[in-house]
């Protein structure tokens, strides 16, 4: 064989094996999606995921219900005019980290000094936003462990994140946002739905 | 050297007919033994520290047998999970011995495995030319502890829920929407549940046992290559006798082999100690709060890890920013792998370093300590202060070591190695 033809030849070579490499390697790629996609959550766990009905006309003022949705706590607080009263406090907002809900997760008729829909009905996830410890319901002003300033909020006994009465996280505390508020609607006055708040869902 | 070949040939020929004759003929038993074993030289002079080593081997066969033995009655899902734990534990004749062995085998895999890498961090054995024997050895730490995270979930106890909780919400500090996606990918539901703890189940007993036994095997082959490092941080391949062999080596098999069956006797005893009187070890080898079965509306009291993950906790736990608080855990693991790098010392051993390095080791391992405590006790503001000062002793240790490990007085290091600590 001449050098000229082994050059070509060489030329090929090259080619095809880089050609097959590649092909090869997008081939195993492609393989691979099923195996990533199957860890995702399945048809039946987005079925159980659906949204619940919670009857909120026996929840006393100033009275907290938990429900379950998608395994999670949802902590519904019915709060009383003092217990609003305190949400307004520059001294308690001066606190706060994220007072106005910008760095936080919420339905857009939750981003306001109450975060929520009715003033009176805080509908919150019951995790902490820190790592996901379920944050107590500490009501009662001056509690003897929070110290003499606390108003009422959300106490993690996890690693000691702070949340006011609309769950607004306190500043100097692990947590870095408000608790969560998941999308829900009220189907009639007694009645509200918790993980959804279209009409369709 | 064809001396000792030609004589190999004839032995195998005065065995002709014999099995190993017949096997090695068609698989290279008697070669790997003596490549592996008694014609392998390691250093005279190993002390107590080379014990942990094959200890760790030993920990790793106890765990793959009674795990073995456990799946053949653990049910992973979340509503017989808890159950067959404790049918494990009162009904199958001596399952609570094989889960005890189990429970007790994981506190003692990373007691033996953190004494097997400060024996490292003290005589340099991370040091060229061993560095890929400690980036595998690094690999097999990271294995371990995945190994033992998904583990604990299995029990679904109430500890072992939240711990889980609270591990798998780490990856949710990504940002840009990263985060979420891919707690929901790791869960496979928008909560751990019996989807979590079945796929959690799969990688324990098939996926991580697999990547431990090739690692280990890489881990042991890497050191075969280069050569075992000693006490004194001598290289005893540079001194070799007429026979081609190093003159401070010595067979593995069977000097080694009858050393390590002394120190794994001891290790047995103290190991059956725990399996039969503590168990529990008062609450920090089997914790309390997983008495209790998996409640997701639930938090224990107080969460904490097992033990062998608290120093890091402590460090989650002492920045007050979730995401800088996740990436300097993470950083405070991996950081390890960059030692042979940051190491810029001509010596290996701490014999012959000095008072600067063997300060910042004793500040290290006092840190380490120290955090694996308060990653143990409640936040409370002192206790944060102390995680705070101590995380920074901990990076300190590593980010300053390639100025303080070059600027250290050294002492000359022997050509032979020696008996004794100076």
């Amino acid at each position: 064989m001449s050098a000229e033809a082994e050059e070509i030849e060489g030329g090929r070579r090259h080619f095809l094996l880089v050609a097959t490499t590649v092909t090869g390697l997008a081939g195993a790629a492609l393989t691979a999606v099923p195996f990533l996609a199957s860890w995702r959550p399945s048809a039946r766990a987005q079925a159980l995921g659906a949204p619940v009905e919670v009857p909120i006309g026996k929840v006393e003022p100033g009275s907290m219900i938990k429900v379950e949705w998608r395994g999670q706590a949802i902590f519904i607080l019915r709060r009383t005019p003092e217990m609003l009263a305190t949400l307004e406090d520059p001294a308690l907002t001066g606190q706060l980290r994220d007072p106005d809900s910008k760095q936080s997760e919420q339905p857009e008729y939750a981003q306001n000094t109450a975060r929520a829909a009715r003033p009176e009905f805080l509908v919150v996830v019951g995790v902490c936003t820190h790592l996901g410890c379920a944050p107590i319901g500490r009501f009662q002003p001056r509690d003897a462990e929070l110290g003499a300033d606390w108003r009422g909020g959300f106490y993690c006994p996890c690693h000691g994140s702070k949340f006011d009465l609309a769950g607004r996280v306190f500043k100097d505390v692990p947590a870095p946002t408000n608790l969560r508020v998941p999308p829900y609607r009220f189907l009639n006055e007694s009645t509200l739905l918790v993980g959804s708040d279209t009409e369709v869902a | 050297m064809s001396a000792a070949q030609s004589s190999n040939v004839s032995a195998a020929e005065s065995r002709k007919g014999s099995l190993t004759a017949w096997i090695d003929a068609r698989f290279p038993m008697t070669r790997m033994f003596k490549e592996h074993a008694s014609e392998y030289y390691a250093p005279k002079n190993f002390n107590f520290w080379y014990y942990f080593g094959s200890l760790a081997l030993v920990v790793l066969v106890i765990q793959i047998v009674t795990g073995i033995f456990l799946t053949m009655n653990y049910k992973p899902s979340a509503e017989d999970a808890f159950a067959s734990v404790e049918y494990i534990m009162r009904d199958v004749d001596w399952g609570w011995l094989i889960r005890y062995m189990h429970s007790t085998g994981a506190s003692a895999f990373f007691i033996v495995v953190y004494l097997h890498m400060f024996r490292g961090l003290m005589y340099g054995s991370y040091k060229n030319p061993r560095e890929l024997i400690w980036i595998f050895g690094m690999l097999i730490y990271l294995c371990l502890m995945a190994e033992a995270f998904f583990g604990y979930l299995l029990p679904w106890g109430n500890m072992s829920y939240w711990g889980a909780q609270v591990i798998v919400s780490l990856f949710g500090a990504i940002p840009f929407g990263i985060g979420e996606v891919l707690v929901d990918w790791i869960r496979g539901d928008y909560y751990i549940s019996d989807i979590t703890l079945n796929r959690f189940f799969a990688l324990h007993v098939i996926a991580l046992p697999l990547a431990l036994v090739f690692l280990v095997i890489a881990h042991i082959l890497a050191l075969h290559e280069v050569g075992s490092n000693n006490p004194d941080g001598v290289e005893i391949k540079k001194l070799k006798g007429p026979d081609g062999r190093p003159v401070d080596g010595i067979p593995f098999h069977p000097y080694y082999t009858v050393k390590d069956l002394v120190g794994f006797i001891v290790f047995a005893a103290l190991f059956a100690s725990v399996v039969f009187f503590a168990p529990e070890m008062g609450g920090y080898f089997l914790e309390h709060a997983n008495f209790d079965p998996a409640d997701p509306l639930l938090t224990p009291e107080h969460i904490a890890p097992v033990w062998y993950f608290t120093p890091y906790y402590a460090i989650l736990r002492a920045v007050p920013n979730k995401l800088l608080g996740v990436v300097l855990m993470g950083a405070a693991v991996l950081i390890f792998f960059f030692l042979p790098w940051l190491d810029r010392a001509k010596v290996k051993s701490i014999r012959y370093r000095g008072w600067i390095f063997k300060t910042f080791l004793f500040a290290f391992a006092t840190s380490f300590i120290a955090l694996g405590y308060l990653g143990l006790q409640p936040a409370t503001e002192g206790y944060t202060l102390a995680a705070r000062v101590f995380t920074v002793v901990y990076f300190a240790f590593f980010l300053l070591m390639p100025w303080y490990s070059k600027i250290d007085k050294t002492k000359p290091v022997p050509d032979r190695v020696t008996y004794h600590a100076h």
